[in-house]
């Protein structure tokens, strides 16, 4: 039973709370034959951009790239769909040899003639960066003839991890920022960084901002729009989502335009709350945004609060393992899980920094494990030593618990509901409850753990 | 007309309706006893690979990589490759390592070949499961270049002519069983569960590669399987230079030079009997009688009884699907049995698309239909959705017969999709999907009927209950 090995290499990412020291080794390269979870740069910078739907998302690379990337997400849109689209140079041996630039020229000319993007970004894939097509050059000759932004994205797949790309994606943005008129911009305005409209969560999101009198200047990127982005500096304070795929953005709005910005996360009716109060705390001077945001949490907690409170005693005591991208996503999960009755037993990230593992040994329970770019072998492992129940992760997780005969719940970008905000919270209480109380398992042979 | 070439004012890929190489090579060495996939590049190649098989087997799929850095781009992906070779080798316990590479360490010129041998110099002495290596630079061909590929270079890597002497000695004795090697293509984990169950009811001893039909479709687990188990085993790989025939499929794969069977047939002077995929009754009629051939043996009665009722069953539906018009999208070799199979039943393949180009297609579907041009047929290859969907508007398909990733075009003109092949993603049985034999034309058959039938009572004003 669970003698699955441990690659020694891997050891300083591998954590129990209660067995000092704790020093997370992270940030660091996967290793290779590890069969880790993570994707690469072009990922990254593709999850941030993909949501803006008015803008054309050109792959210059072979077929692969845009392939697995085609529609898989599920941010909506509130108009235009182009996002939708998968647009791929689709890169042959002959363009390997002489170049693509030609190819990238006609097919951006091409495009941008058939659908009037209103900006277009342009992702160099691993080989792009080795054959050394002048992608910058390319982009600026057609912007300068279509009259449109056409923004370079430098997202070669192996020019580091997925936090790379975000940070290419939150450059390639920040060239539009500042380019638009500000003049009916709101005192009390925001903009929303790192929320993707999942199954139309920005809505509701906006919504709550609105009903407190906040304007919703731009939502990066959810539901997004070139030129909501484009006066986006215009905007008093820049509320990010998530901690590692806009901060960089929210970093450089503010050394250049002075733009203020705050930490928040939309899972689970703490977070969610403390998320509007800190809003209207930035806007102390306008003590009415305050009294209308009590007035707002107490009326949609009430709405959520009778199922969910019929919900938690079934899961009370259950235990659950989290292995998701940002380890900030994880923070909120843990207090949702904690909120429904339930002990969270493994916690990991893809891309969790020092601080945020030092956030989650402080959070955990002793005998948490609490991982770094884990593997299969890894995650199984400790979910049947801990005894898991739930298995919250994204689609590669899935198999995993379900081969395990465990619960499970997708908590990425592919699943189409919402699970922010009040209305978010109950339905995934409703998903974990129908998961972990499901009478399937009673099918599933069980570990026998010595 | 109709095969749409991309002319040089060069536009955009739109949607593909294709994959990458390194993708087909993983599928197969999935199906592999033992072995575990490995992609030389960067990661994300892995993952996205992974994610996308997931989606549509929904099982555990681990595939190994060798996680090129920036500067592995420049100096050489040896040591990466050595590094993974040795966590897999500790971590797997691996029966064999299939190694494909990315179109990223094929173009900075990565000669796997000398750091495999490299890396077995290193480790002499020490316990070596075979590294079988595939070069798949993704601008080459598509993802059934990657698995057709990896097939042969597997059978390359692998095959001996040892037991040939034994075979000809056996084939003397009358109790010896006949084997016979199976390349059956990208079909489904049910297609390759029954294709088994044929081989094996005609008595024959077989080499189906690959054979995923366990490790892609497996019962839950109490603890997790490094490598799930079933998969056509490193020895059987071994034996297909001494086995009676082979037999593959796909009429396109047919058109190719260089294929397993092929050089089976060149090396070891084993038959190699091209047919196409047993898809609907001619093909499926051809395929046994090669068996019938080989074996020396009638077919098994319960074969000739299923051919009967599905036959049977054609009769009862036939005006329901009678000049139905379909478009037909996926793999060139899917597309070409499903013409075949709807060609049989009086349904008209309006629109036949794959985004491969391997240049066969039209000549395939024209061997099956001559007169397509003139039955309005149009065939389009080295397509993407984009151009399917909008060879659909002017053909006015009422079905589409294909993957998930048609499902928008269907939507779109309003047309029911009857979801085939690979992948299937919004639904959840791609694994059990049936293509093949009298078994699998006759779901098809039903799937199809009942699809018209149920599309008219719905737009219908009056939602009958009987017919």
């Amino acid at each position: 039973m669970t003698s699955i090995p441990i690659l020694r290499e891997r050891e300083g990412q591998i954590y129990q709370k209660g067995r000092e020291p704790f020093k997370m080794s992270c940030g660091k390269h996967s290793l290779a034959g590890s069969v880790s979870q993570r994707a690469c740069v072009f990922c990254g910078s593709r999850v941030v951009l993909y949501p803006i739907a008015d803008a054309l998302h050109l792959i210059h690379g072979p077929i692969g790239c845009a392939a697995y990337t085609w529609d898989i997400r599920g941010a909506l849109s509130s108009g235009p769909t182009l996002h939708r689209y998968s647009f791929s140079t689709d890169l042959r041996e002959k363009d390997v040899i002489f170049g693509g630039e030609k190819k990238l020229y006609s097919a951006l000319c091409q495009l941008i003639d058939a659908h009037q993007p209103k900006a277009a970004f342009v992702y160099s894939t691993c080989i792009v960066g080795i054959i050394g097509d002048d992608v910058e050059a390319v982009c600026k000759k057609v912007a300068k003839e279509k009259g449109i932004p056409v923004l370079p994205v430098h997202s070669e797949g192996f020019k580091g991890t997925k936090k790379d790309g975000y940070q290419a994606a939150c450059d390639a943005l920040f060239k539009l920022v500042g380019e638009g008129p500000t003049e009916a911009v709101s005192p009390c305005s925001i903009n929303i960084l790192g929320e993707f409209n999942i199954g139309g969560e920005a809505w509701m999101i906006r919504d709550y901002y609105k009903r407190m009198g906040v304007e919703v200047v731009s939502v990066m990127t959810g539901d997004g729009r070139v030129d909501d982005v484009r006066r986006s500096h215009g905007a008093a304070l820049n509320v990010v989502q998530c901690s590692g795929a806009m901060t960089f953005l929210a970093e450089m709005m503010k050394e250049r335009f002075g733009t203020p910005y705050i930490r928040v996360s939309y899972f689970g009716l703490e977070d969610q709350s403390k998320a509007l109060y800190d809003v209207a705390a930035h806007f102390s001077d306008h003590p009415e945004i305050m009294a209308k945001t009590r007035e707002i949490v107490r009326e949609e907690i009430s709405a959520v609060y009778p199922e969910l409170q019929r919900i938690k005693p079934d899961l009370e005591g259950k235990r659950a393992a989290i292995y998701v991208g940002g380890a900030f996503k994880a923070f909120s999960l843990i207090k949702a899980l904690r909120y429904l009755g339930m002990d969270v037993v493994l916690a990991g990230s893809q891309t969790g920094n020092e601080a945020d593992y030092e956030m989650l040994r402080d959070m955990c329970d002793d005998g948490t494990v609490i991982l770094d770019d884990a593997n299969p072998l890894e995650l199984s492992k400790y979910i049947i030593e801990k005894k898991a129940d739930l298995f919250i992760g994204g689609v590669k997780e899935r198999p995993i618990a379900f081969k395990m005969g465990i619960g499970f719940c997708d908590h990425n970008h592919e699943r189409k509901i919402p699970l922010a905000g009040y209305e978010g919270m109950l339905n995934f209480a409703r998903e974990v409850h129908a998961t972990v109380t499901s009478p399937v398992w009673k099918f599933a042979p069980k570990a026998v753990i010595s | 007309m109709f095969s749409e070439e991309k002319t040089e004012e060069y536009t955009a890929t739109k949607n593909a309706c294709k994959l990458c190489t390194p993708l087909g090579a993983s599928l197969v060495f999935k199906g592999i006893q033992g072995a575990v996939p490995l992609l030389h590049g960067s990661q994300g190649c892995s993952t996205y690979i992974r994610r996308y098989l997931i989606s549509h087997f929904k099982e555990p799929i681990d595939i190994a990589c060798s996680n090129f850095a920036e500067d592995t781009a420049i100096f050489g992906g040896g040591a990466n490759l050595r590094i993974a070779l040795e966590n897999i080798l500790l971590q797997y316990a691996p029966e064999m390592v299939g190694i494909a590479t990315t179109c990223l360490s094929e173009t900075i010129g990565d000669d796997v070949p000398m750091f495999i041998r490299e890396f077995k110099e290193m480790h002499r002495g020490e316990e070596m499961p075979p590294l079988v290596h595939i070069s798949t630079p993704s601008y080459q061909g598509t993802h059934m270049q990657g698995f057709h590929g990896a097939v042969r270079a597997t059978v390359e890597a692998l095959a001996t002519d040892q037991g040939a002497d034994d075979r000809k000695a056996n084939d003397q004795k009358a109790n010896e069983k006949t084997r016979v090697n199976l390349f059956p293509g990208m079909l489904s984990p049910e297609d390759l569960r029954h294709l088994r169950e044929i081989l094996t009811d005609f008595g024959l001893g077989f080499t189906l590669l690959p054979d995923y039909s366990e490790t892609l479709d497996g019962p839950l687990w109490t603890e997790y399987q490094r490598i799930p188990a079933g998969g056509t085993t490193v020895d059987a790989i071994g034996r297909t230079g001494s086995a009676a025939g082979s037999l593959e499929f796909g009429r396109v794969l047919a058109a190719e030079k260089n294929t397993a069977g092929k050089f089976l047939e060149k090396e070891f002077g084993v038959k190699c009997h091209s047919l196409g995929l047993p898809i609907g009754i001619g093909e499926t009629d051809r395929f046994f009688k090669t068996l019938e051939f080989i074996t020396g043996m009638p077919t098994p009665p319960r074969y000739a009884e299923a051919r009967g009722r599905l036959t049977d069953a054609l009769v009862d539906g036939h005006k329901y699907v009678s000049r139905v018009k379909a478009a037909v999208f996926g793999e060139e070799d899917l597309v070409v049995g499903i013409v075949s199979f709807l060609s049989e039943i009086g349904v008209i393949p309006v629109l036949c698309a794959s985004g491969g180009r391997s240049g066969h297609m039209v000549g395939k579907i024209a061997e099956i239909i001559p007169d397509y041009e003139n039955k309005g047929i149009r065939i389009l290859e080295d397509a993407d959705f984009v151009d399917i969907e909008a060879a659909a508007e002017e053909v006015k398909p009422d079905l589409f017969i294909g993957n998930s990733k048609g499902y928008t075009s269907a939507r779109r003109l309003n047309a029911p999709l009857i979801r085939i092949g690979f992948p299937v993603h919004d639904r959840i049985n791609g694994g059990r999907l049936l293509h093949v034999g009298y078994a699998g034309a006759q779901r098809l058959f039903d799937r199809i009927a009942n699809t018209v039938i149920g599309k008219r009572q719905d737009d219908s004003s009056w939602g009958y209950t009987y017919m």
